[in-house]
């Protein structure tokens, strides 16, 4: 091991100490807690979680989340992958104003949209469902998977195109058989982003429900504010909201590289 | 300037090689004179880049020593080296100048501003680049660029060899002609020693005096263009160089003569004992002609291609072609081959074995019984 | 070379029907809020251009502003060096190159409040490691509760800690897409360390960190959750950043006019600077 590899092991080091904390502090007992400082657990308690996974109002906390967010995911990446190929094959008429004006909802602040969002959605009558939060997540995850796959597909030569037109493949049958395959890797890293994005968004997905389809970090919120200051429970909780992404990102490990790229690499 | 040796030089890229098939390099010994043009040929993965990475000094063999004429540089950097390197993709940097880019080796050695700028005006000339002194580097033609990576091997005057690693596969075909031949004058000009990699027959033996062949880690033969064509010492020589390559049968050797397809085939000369039953007669298709009598064999194929015409026939299971300049055969037809003997050789295990300066090779004749008793 | 095509539209439809739904709907919600006075029963005035009159003249807005810039220029100047220092100093291959990978993208994957609560119990100073770390064992009075320089401190290291991975993969997929001849040929050149990040590396990452500024820019600009469930805007005011601010005004207040004027003012500079940084960075491939 060389001298320059120590950067990269301090900054692993730096990432990992609040997430041991948060840990740590999520297997002590409140007595524990109060009582004062101490590196380790004194005495193991799995009471946090047994309150987690027994009351409904938080595991549901987690079901509305994941479902919301895989909602938001494949919704993001079927509409995306059309829109992703015609700007990567044709030229049309407005096609890089179209471009421009579906980076800029990235740049939105999503405060400036809570309030809206919130009548909007009230008004449609999907306040407080999954698909609400789906859909508006959609304003920011939208224009990123059609930015990733654009760059994915670009990287396709245009030859596979036409090869696939000659040996009579029709264009939705050459889509799925032929092009969907030969960018797999950039879908893959595609719904890892909107899962990511969507996943750690607050703001709007608690502000677009109430009970039904209230999100795992909303449910925290109200407790920390509420039920005193229980920091086990709340330390358990958001232990358990860093497993799913860390599942997530171990399948699509080996493209991460190239997917943080964007493709354009 | 310097003579570069290399001595009982093995490399491996596993860290505890076993077998021979561990290395990627098996064993080399070998010289290459101050001021040669040199080419080293030989397939994809023959183990040429790596010999050349070893001569740059940007790999470390396992096993032995290079030397630039008595002093051994195997744990020099390469820039410690004096080398100049060539590399398959042209590598400019993207941000300078084509001015700025011949300046770099120069600056990163220390090397004055005045001196620098004789330097990459007199290479700019050679390399027919003035004009193009100003521009950004990066939005340059492929030729041009590659040019530029020349042009910054060839900047510093002290430079021991320039190695060139199949330097021209980006180029357009009409190019690469031209780029050819201007490496071969600067050749002339520069007079120093070069050695250019490929796996291309045609561009190692148009720029090369002597051509390095290499096979699977090994080097089969060395030799001048005229050398490789007339001699192979290996039937991977034959085979490799010219087109189409050498025919190359299989033979019983019994004493001091050759059959093929129960013929007696008249050699070059006599020939080393074999040391094993696998013989092969090579002779290359130039060299062959149908006559009235000789080896039975059937038309498969006759291809006419311009200069000559190209007749593919089977003896005994075996393919065998000729070149022949007029009255072309019917396919199916039987027809008569014979070999010239002067161009006929014998191989063993692939290494060549017969040679003229043995006498008495015709079968039946006197010297070789004669042999055959002294023996 | 991309062919005309104009049923190419029908392929974003879908994309544009959503976005714009999403969008535009909202937007046009924000930009009547913004020119009319609501004295609450859903009563309205028209107010004109007043309320953007009063906002840019406003002490309260001016010092969101100038403390959203100062946050957002001390994180970018933090990150992007520290994040290509950490690219350049990873292993290119092996065992090690996913380990690291994971780990690092692993706070970006961590729901933003969670990544607030995590830090703040992180800073506790009687019993969070960093809080209990400084103030008994290195003697430091470290309390953001009270001190404002604390406060903004822990912000920026929280997002130095949140976000600077993304700088790191980023720069990372740029370097390992260098071939290594360019290495070679630097070598057989006599060039230093130095000369081989400033004429190999940084152009060759030119493209990625183009997008790692504009993101970390767009981002560090519109944050809100972290610094909000961290600090709450404290203590005082001093790391009320431009989100928080705006939702104080909006749900807190319910100043809906004053709110939504802010908000497109607010997305104005955001699109301005991102603009402004895109063309100065992409300004040299045009020649």
């Amino acid at each position: 091991m060389s001298k320059r590899h120590v950067i990269p092991i301090l900054y692993i080091l730096f990432l990992l100490l609040p997430i041991y904390w948060l840990v740590a502090m999520s297997f002590k007992t409140t007595g524990e807690i109060l009582s004062g400082f101490s590196l380790f657990p004194q005495t193991w308690t799995f009471d946090n979680y047994k309150v987690i996974f027994t009351d409904p109002t938080w595991y549901w906390g987690y079901i509305n989340s994941i479902t919301y967010v895989t909602l938001n995911s494949i919704i993001s990446v079927a509409v995306a992958l059309p829109a992703a190929y015609a700007f990567s094959r044709y030229r049309f008429l407005g096609d890089k104003q179209l471009f421009f004006w579906l980076l800029t909802n990235r740049m939105a602040p999503a405060a400036v949209f809570a309030l809206p969002f919130f009548q909007l959605y009230s008004a449609v009558g999907l306040f407080d469902t999954h698909i609400a939060v789906a859909l508006a997540h959609c304003l920011f995850n939208i224009p990123l998977a059609v930015w990733i796959l654009e760059g994915f597909m670009s990287g396709v030569p245009k030859e596979l195109d036409e090869t696939a037109y000659v040996d009579g493949y029709s264009f939705p049958r050459f889509f799925i058989s032929i092009f969907l395959p030969a960018i797999k890797a950039g879908v893959g890293v595609t719904g890892f982003f909107c899962f990511m994005f969507s996943w750690v968004e607050l703001l709007l997905a608690k502000t677009l429900t109430a009970v039904a389809a209230k999100p795992i970090a909303a449910t925290m919120t109200k407790t920390a504010s509420s039920a005193g200051y229980e920091l086990g429970l709340l330390a358990a909780a958001g232990t358990l909201t860093i497993i799913p992404g860390a599942i997530v990102i171990y399948f699509v490990r080996n493209y991460i590289a190239k997917g943080f790229a964007l493709g354009r690499v | 300037m310097a003579r570069i040796t290399l001595s009982k030089l093995r490399h491996s890229y596993m860290a505890n090689p076993q077998g021979p098939e561990d290395f990627a390099l098996k064993e080399i010994d070998l010289s290459w004179e101050d001021g040669g043009a040199y080419a080293l040929l030989g397939p994809s993965g023959c183990g040429k880049s790596t010999l050349l990475n070893i001569m740059s000094g940007l790999a470390r063999p396992s096993h032995g020593r290079v030397l630039f004429d008595d002093k051994d540089v195997t744990d020099l950097p390469p820039d410690a080296r004096n080398i100049a390197q060539v590399f398959q993709f042209p590598v400019i940097y993207d941000t300078m100048t084509v001015y700025d880019n011949f300046a770099f080796p120069l600056r990163n050695r220390g090397v004055d501003e005045g001196t620098i700028k004789t330097r990459v005006h007199a290479i700019a000339e050679m390399l027919e680049v003035v004009p193009l002194l100003s521009t950004r580097a990066a939005g340059l033609s492929p030729d041009n660029k590659q040019k530029i990576s020349m042009g910054r091997g060839l900047v510093r005057e002290d430079v021991n060899v320039v190695m060139f690693d199949e330097p021209l596969t980006v180029i357009d075909p009409h190019l690469k002609w031209k780029l050819r031949s201007k490496l071969k004058e600067l050749h002339h000009k520069v007079r120093a020693t070069m050695i250019y990699v490929t796996h291309d027959q045609t561009e190692a033996l148009t720029f090369a005096d002597k051509v390095v062949v290499m096979q699977d880690g090994e080097v089969v033969q060395i030799g001048t263009p005229v050398n490789l064509f007339e001699r192979p010492e290996h039937t991977f020589v034959g085979h490799f160089i010219g087109s189409p390559g050498m025919n190359v049968l299989p033979c019983k050797v019994d004493g001091q003569a050759a059959t093929f397809a129960g013929l007696p085939i008249p050699l070059e000369g006599g020939f080393d004992t074999p040391n094993s039953h696998s013989t092969q007669i090579g002779v290359r298709p130039e060299y062959v002609s149908i006559t009235p009598t000789g080896i039975p064999a059937i038309v498969r194929k006759v291809a006419d291609i311009g200069r000559h015409i190209v007749v593919e026939a089977v003896a005994a299971e075996t393919r065998i072609r000729a070149v022949i300049h007029d009255n072309p055969p019917e396919t199916g037809e039987t027809i008569h081959l014979s070999f010239q003997p002067a161009q006929t050789r014998l191989y063993c295990n692939d290494w060549l074995i017969s040679r003229p300066e043995l006498s008495g090779s015709s079968p039946g004749t006197a010297g070789s019984e004669n042999l055959m008793g002294a023996a | 070379m991309k062919t005309q095509n104009q049923k190419a539209w029908f392929f974003v439809l879908p994309v544009l029907i959503l976005v714009a739904f999403n969008a535009l709907i909202p937007m046009m919600t924000v930009v009547n809020y913004s020119v009319q006075e609501t004295f609450g029963n859903n009563v309205f005035f028209w107010q004109g251009l007043d309320w953007f009159q009063q906002l840019l003249r406003s002490d309260r807005f001016h010092a969101a502003l100038g403390r959203q810039f100062m946050f957002t220029g001390i994180i970018l100047l933090i990150e992007i060096p520290l994040g290509v220092i950490i690219a350049l100093s990873m292993p290119r291959k092996g065992f090690w190159v996913p380990v690291c990978l994971v780990t690092m993208a692993l706070p970006m994957l961590i729901p933003w409040n969670v990544v607030g609560a995590m830090w703040n119990i992180f800073t506790l100073p009687d019993i969070g490691l960093l809080g209990y770390f400084m103030n008994n064992t290195l003697g430091i009075d470290y309390n953001m509760t009270r001190s404002p320089f604390a406060a903004w401190a822990t912000i920026i290291t929280m997002d130095v800690w949140h976000w600077t991975s993304l700088v790191v993969l980023l720069s990372y997929a740029g370097l390992v897409s260098i071939p290594d001849a360019y290495y070679q040929a630097a070598k057989i050149d006599g060039a230093s360390n130095w000369a081989v990040f400033r004429f190999i590396q940084l152009p060759k990452m030119k493209q990625v960190l183009t997008i790692a500024i504009l993101l970390r820019f767009m981002d560090s600009f519109n944050i809100y959750t972290e610094p909000f469930v961290l600090t709450g805007g404290g203590p005082g005011n001093s790391t009320t950043l431009l989100s928080i601010d705006l939702v104080k005004i909006a749900l807190g207040q319910f100043d809906l006019g004053p709110a939504a004027a802010m908000s497109l003012i607010y997305f104005a500079i955001t699109l301005l600077v991102s603009w402004l940084f895109y063309t100065l960075m992409t300004k040299d491939d045009a020649k």
